[in-house]
């Protein structure tokens, strides 16, 4: 595939050095590997956005980044219908090479040389690395879980901000998040995204997760309702959920810690 | 240069002029008053008056005591450890007996001069082995706290990602890349001195400008470093790589998890008796670093333990936006 037509290469990094490190590189490889720079992102929502004007191949991104790291991005990426190869840049990230080396994951330490990096470029990876391993990896490098979630509507790829999100119900097939403005339908399960954000959603009920800063106080249901012991009041939009007998003591407890 | 090794908390013999040796010598000394009084008394309240008695007569030998401690503190640190606890327990010894012939004078005291004498030789005695034992207790801990901070001093994180920088602005702009390689070998010579030596304010000062001039290099525009540095005595010898680690936390925590960057400032000023160093950073949105890892924290602030006693202080202000670390340390008798 080398002589064909040049690989479309997106670089993200957030240090301009080390994106400009790269692109010497790959312009003093070009001989054996011609390749084709289509863009530079500083964090993984620029890199989606510029991926979104233009397509590539292969993404070569940073795992620290502000924003969105490049373990998140990947993971984003994954989604998308024709995904691009990821090749991860790392300066120093013990925990995530590690699971790299044990799933055979391509990534390049900083400082670069050029000769890994045509060889990466040469065997870029036909399959992906599965989500978990990018959920497990994202978290341990950074401390909590993903900032956005995806959507895809109408084959575009939708980011939500997590910090936005109200709340989490589950029905038959989907997730639905709610922010102030819209609903979103989600590809995730319930306990994923609970076990994942633990520290800001709570649970109300088998199907529902609220997030600690949007549950606004708690009124108990009139007579025996079967769907509902009582229901949470949240801030911003006018909705109630239903919160269960079981949860009904640890929701509460949990609006007041 | 002064050395760490003379530093008062890991002294058998301590430095009798630090605020933290006075007050572990007078509750020390007071306490055992106080457990003298418990045992002769019957009841509660003959108790607190036996202790009353007491104290008229051990507050006066313990003041003398000490202050003639403070006075020939540099003496008795010339004199060999055995020696000068010799002394010590002389010094008490002669001051309780001199006082008691002083009450005795007055006829306030009915004992006989021998007890008096004996009671003092055997409460500095009690100190003296306290302040050996917690000397050997707190060297392992200086010994592993070396070792920590030369660990985490100087993130891989960091000296990766500067040799990376440092190799693209080879072809394109040498001269930037050489004072870069200039500043990351001092970093790296100041971290791997020998941490018990002591060194002056200026150079700490100069290390930090270089540090974060390293990290300007990688984050650009997002960083911006705000120096408020009033007159303070440049001369001062402080403990090695004190600032350094704060500042780069202040850019692992602060600066780096925001896509837009940051100010870091660090302010100096001497009031009186004190140097105040403030090193503050924003707090970005992403709350998970917020908590960040307080290991250079902790670690500086036990060094300081070490060194100062409780004469340093270390604060942590933090508000949403923002983190501030507030170091308070004497200067005037520690610059020589």
């Amino acid at each position: 595939m080398s002589t064909l037509r040049p690989l479309k290469i997106l670089l993200v990094d957030d240090e301009p050095l080390a994106r400009d490190r790269l692109r010497t590189l790959l312009g003093d490889i070009a001989a054996q590997c011609p390749v084709d720079i289509v863009g530079e992102a500083a964090n993984g929502l620029q890199a989606l956005e510029a991926l979104h004007e233009q397509a590539a191949d292969v993404v070569l991104a940073d795992i620290r980044m502000p924003g969105m790291d490049g373990i998140e991005l990947a993971a984003h990426l994954g989604r998308l219908e024709k995904p691009p190869a990821v090749i991860f840049t790392t300066a120093y990230d013990n925990y995530a090479v590690q699971a790299f080396d044990l799933n055979a994951v391509d990534y390049l330490l900083k400082p670069v040389r050029a000769q890994r990096l045509l060889a990466a470029l040469q065997k870029v990876p036909a399959q992906r690395p599965d989500s978990a391993l990018l959920a497990g990896i994202g978290q341990a490098v950074r401390g909590g879980g993903r900032t956005h979630l995806s959507c895809h509507e109408r084959g575009r790829l939708l980011l939500v901000p997590v910090p936005e999100v109200l709340y989490f119900k589950a029905d038959l097939k989907y997730v639905t998040a709610r922010t102030v403005d819209r609903e979103y339908l989600l590809d995730e399960s319930l306990t994923h995204l609970e076990s994942e954000f633990a520290d800001r959603f709570l649970r109300l009920h088998r199907a529902v997760l609220v997030a600690r800063t949007a549950l606004a106080g708690f009124e108990k249901a009139a007579g025996d309702d079967a769907e509902a012991y009582g229901w949470a009041l949240l801030r911003g939009v006018p909705e109630k959920l239903p919160v269960s007998r079981r949860q009904w003591a640890s929701a509460r407890a949990g609006l007041n810690a | 240069m002064t050395s760490i090794r003379h530093f008062p908390a890991t002294q058998p013999l301590p430095d009798w002029r630090n605020f933290g040796v006075m007050l572990r010598v007078l509750l020390g000394v007071n306490g055992l008053a106080a457990l003298a009084a418990l045992i002769q008394t019957a009841t509660l309240t003959d108790w607190s008056e036996r202790f009353l008695d007491l104290a008229s007569f051990v507050e006066p030998w313990l003041l003398i005591w000490l202050s003639l401690l403070a006075l020939l503190r540099n003496l008795l640190w010339r004199l060999r450890l055995r020696a000068g606890q010799a002394c010590v327990m002389a010094l008490a010894a002669a001051c309780a007996g001199l006082l008691h012939s002083y009450a005795a004078s007055f006829n306030l005291i009915d004992a006989a001069l021998a007890r008096s004498i004996l009671l003092a030789v055997a409460a500095s005695g009690l100190l003296l082995i306290y302040f050996e034992l917690r000397s050997r207790a707190l060297s392992p801990a200086q010994a592993e706290a070396r070792l920590a901070a030369l660990n985490a001093r100087i993130r891989p994180h960091f000296l990766f990602n500067s040799l990376n920088a440092v190799l693209s602005l080879i072809r394109a702009r040498p001269q930037e890349a050489e004072a870069a390689l200039e500043s990351l070998s001092d970093l790296f010579r100041a971290a791997m001195r020998d941490p018990a030596e002591l060194v002056s304010l200026a150079d700490e000062i100069a290390l930090g400008r270089q540090y974060l001039a390293l990290e300007q290099l990688r984050l650009g525009e997002r960083l911006v470093c705000d120096w408020q540095l009033e007159a303070v005595t440049l001369s001062l010898p402080i403990p090695p790589l004190m600032l350094q680690p704060l500042l780069e936390n202040a850019v692992y925590h602060g600066i780096e998890p925001a896509p837009a960057g940051g100010t870091i400032t660090v302010s100096m000023r001497q009031r009186g008796d004190e140097l105040h160093v403030r090193i503050a950073n924003p707090i970005p949105g992403g709350e998970q670093h917020a908590a960040g890892n307080n290991m250079a924290l902790a670690n500086i602030r036990e060094r300081l333990a070490l060194y100062y006693d409780l004469e340093a202080r270390v604060e942590t202000v933090i508000t949403d936006t923002r983190y501030e670390i507030r170091i308070v340390l004497p200067c005037q008798r520690y610059a020589h």
